[in-house]
């Protein structure tokens, strides 16, 4: 069976539309395909696609309510809304340091979803919290 | 009243005054301090929780809480002051700062200043948008703020006006929280953010773009109840026929970001319209002697990279500000220096620095009007090119940069850029 998908491509702010046909698992041919950076964007695009995953968790005693986060590396596409429902799940208690891991092997992906911000305990700055 | 000298006031603590504060006192200022209204440094940058920040300055990718820690990091190691919850009421053209915190007034005398105000983003009101006066109504960033820092979800069914990259964003980030995304409406042909966030943010999660369409009215008693879209011609009227009515509860607007620049008028800096950003030379210093403009207050910047970069270049001019002031007295009588204007024409809308003092190496950036193919790019004077560059594809939500050089010899008083189709 062979299968069509048209993609954007987003190595350069050029954005090429390319043409691909897909057979038996495979990219069988390109159309608008401009640069090998891009032919590598959009094999990958088209058999397994990733994305990084930024969000955030709910902090306990921290100085703000939220700590923000990210995956460590990509995650496969099919898996985000797994990994965000087990984040909405956690909650962690402040002080939190930037780069601390939060949860290991998010959604049985073995990726970790890691701070990207540093949170203080609220209870020692006299339980000062920052509001809107 | 709390009396003070400094060597450098920076004006702002978000990434353009975190970096010019920085390279200033690597480059020899003695004292350094950043002002700053929040309780935070970094400005805008701990609500933009997605990654891209830092690839190009320094290629590692970033987030942007990220990406401030490892700035406010590198400042108070340096020993940069950060001088938080503090605002500025006013500076004048001998540099006389009045700030005001909780322990009362401070009168600064700066030898030197940066300013690194940023920019706000306009309202409802800077785009005329007709109708009821509901709430629901919010702009992009104050949005992402609600739910990035406050953990506060904005509204539950949600239509966004703008296509720029902050409107991008939120959408897929409302997304991911659980809100349910109308349409992205654009009122040009084209989207005004970068094609990787019309891919990853709206594609990613089939949310429509309603392309040469805008919003011709609001509709809610209290909460926002609906919102109507029309289709627009190429003089971008709405075409009357072409509404199309939608029920939501929120409407963002990402309709563009304004420089944040009223202090540098008070203080009578001449602001250039086409940027709304102060008029500046090469070295990033504005009409007042020491004092210099860096960061979206000069201009909207894309990124936070080239924003650093040039942010840094600023902070290092006014630290060799401070020294060539020592000497200055001596040297006063010399003349004028020849000063060269640097006008956008064809096709681009913007060019920075407007002015020139010293010959040498210069880096001009620019916006073009409309996304192109193939183009050139031509320096000239008088009808005489000196500097010509092909530029690939230029699209208006970039900023573009080129180097130029501008020899003694040209007896010149203006520079034109502009750009030749292919």
């Amino acid at each position: 069976m062979i299968v069509e998908k048209r993609i954007t491509c987003i190595i350069c702010p050029i954005g090429c539309e390319i043409l691909v046909k897909i057979e038996d698992g495979k990219c069988s041919s390109m159309e608008g395909i401009k640069c090998k950076k891009g032919e590598e964007y959009v094999i990958n695009e088209v058999l397994n696609p990733k994305r990084m995953l930024t969000t955030s968790v709910l902090v306990e005693n921290g100085i703000w309510p939220l700590l923000s986060v990210k995956s460590s590396e990509p995650i496969p596409k099919e898996k985000l809304f797994d990994a965000l429902k087990e984040i909405k799940n956690t909650t962690i208690k402040a002080p939190v340091n930037s780069g601390q891991i939060i949860i290991k092997n998010v959604a049985e992906t073995g990726i970790c979803i890691i701070a990207t911000k540093s949170v203080k305990d609220s209870t020692k700055n006299n339980g000062k919290t920052i509001l809107v | 009243m709390i009396e003070k000298t400094v060597d450098i006031a920076v004006i702002g603590g978000g990434p353009a005054g975190l970096a010019s504060a920085i390279s200033a006192k690597e480059s020899g200022a003695k004292e350094v301090i950043v002002f700053d209204r929040n309780s935070w440094s970094g400005g805008i940058l701990p609500q933009c929780i997605h990654d891209g920040f830092g690839v190009e300055e320094t290629g590692l990718l970033m987030t942007g809480p990220e990406y401030a820690e490892k700035y406010i990091k590198m400042a108070k190691k340096i020993g940069v002051k950060l001088l938080n919850e503090t605002l500025i009421i006013s500076f004048n053209k001998k540099r006389e700062i009045k700030a005001l915190n909780k322990k009362g007034i401070y009168k600064i005398k700066a030898k030197a200043i940066v300013l690194a105000m940023g920019c706000r983003e306009k309202t409802r009101w800077n785009v005329m948008i007709p109708g009821d006066r509901p709430s629901g109504i919010y702009t992009a960033g104050v949005a992402q703020a609600l739910i990035n820092l406050y953990n506060i979800l904005p509204g539950r069914n949600v239509l966004i006006l703008g296509s720029g990259d902050v409107g991008l964003i939120m959408a897929r980030r409302l997304k991911l929280e659980g809100a349910n995304i109308l349409g992205v409406v654009e009122i040009l042909p084209y989207p005004s953010g970068l094609p990787r966030n019309v891919v990853q943010c709206l594609d990613d999660y089939e949310i429509p773009l309603f392309l040469k369409h805008t919003v011709t009215s609001i509709v809610g008693k209290g909460r926002l109840k609906q919102v109507t879209i029309s289709q627009v011609n190429d003089n971008l009227v709405p075409i009357s026929g072409t509404e199309k009515k939608i029920e939501c509860d929120t409407l963002l607007l990402s309709v563009g970001l304004n420089p944040e620049n009223e202090l540098s008028k008070v203080a009578g800096i001449k602001i250039d319209n086409r940027t709304n950003g102060p008029i500046v030379n090469q070295d990033f210093e504005t009409t007042i002697s020491g004092i210099f403009a860096c960061g979206n207050c000069l201009q909207v910047y894309d990124n936070v990279d080239l924003l650093s970069m040039d942010a840094k270049k600023a902070g290092k001019s006014a630290a060799k500000f401070i020294f060539s002031h020592k000497n200055r007295k001596k040297i006063q009588l010399k003349k004028k220096q020849t000063i060269l204007h640097i006008i956008p024409r064809n096709g681009i809308s913007y060019v920075i620095p407007q002015r020139i003092s010293k010959f040498g190496d210069i880096q001009l950036t620019f916006r073009v009007k409309k996304p192109r193919g193939l183009s050139n790019l031509c320096v000239s004077s008088n009808d005489k090119t000196i500097f010509e560059k092909e530029l690939l594809c230029s699209n208006p939500a970039n900023i573009n940069k080129v180097n130029i050089s501008i020899s003694k010899v040209t007896s010149i008083k203006q520079l034109e850029v502009k750009l030749n189709d292919r």
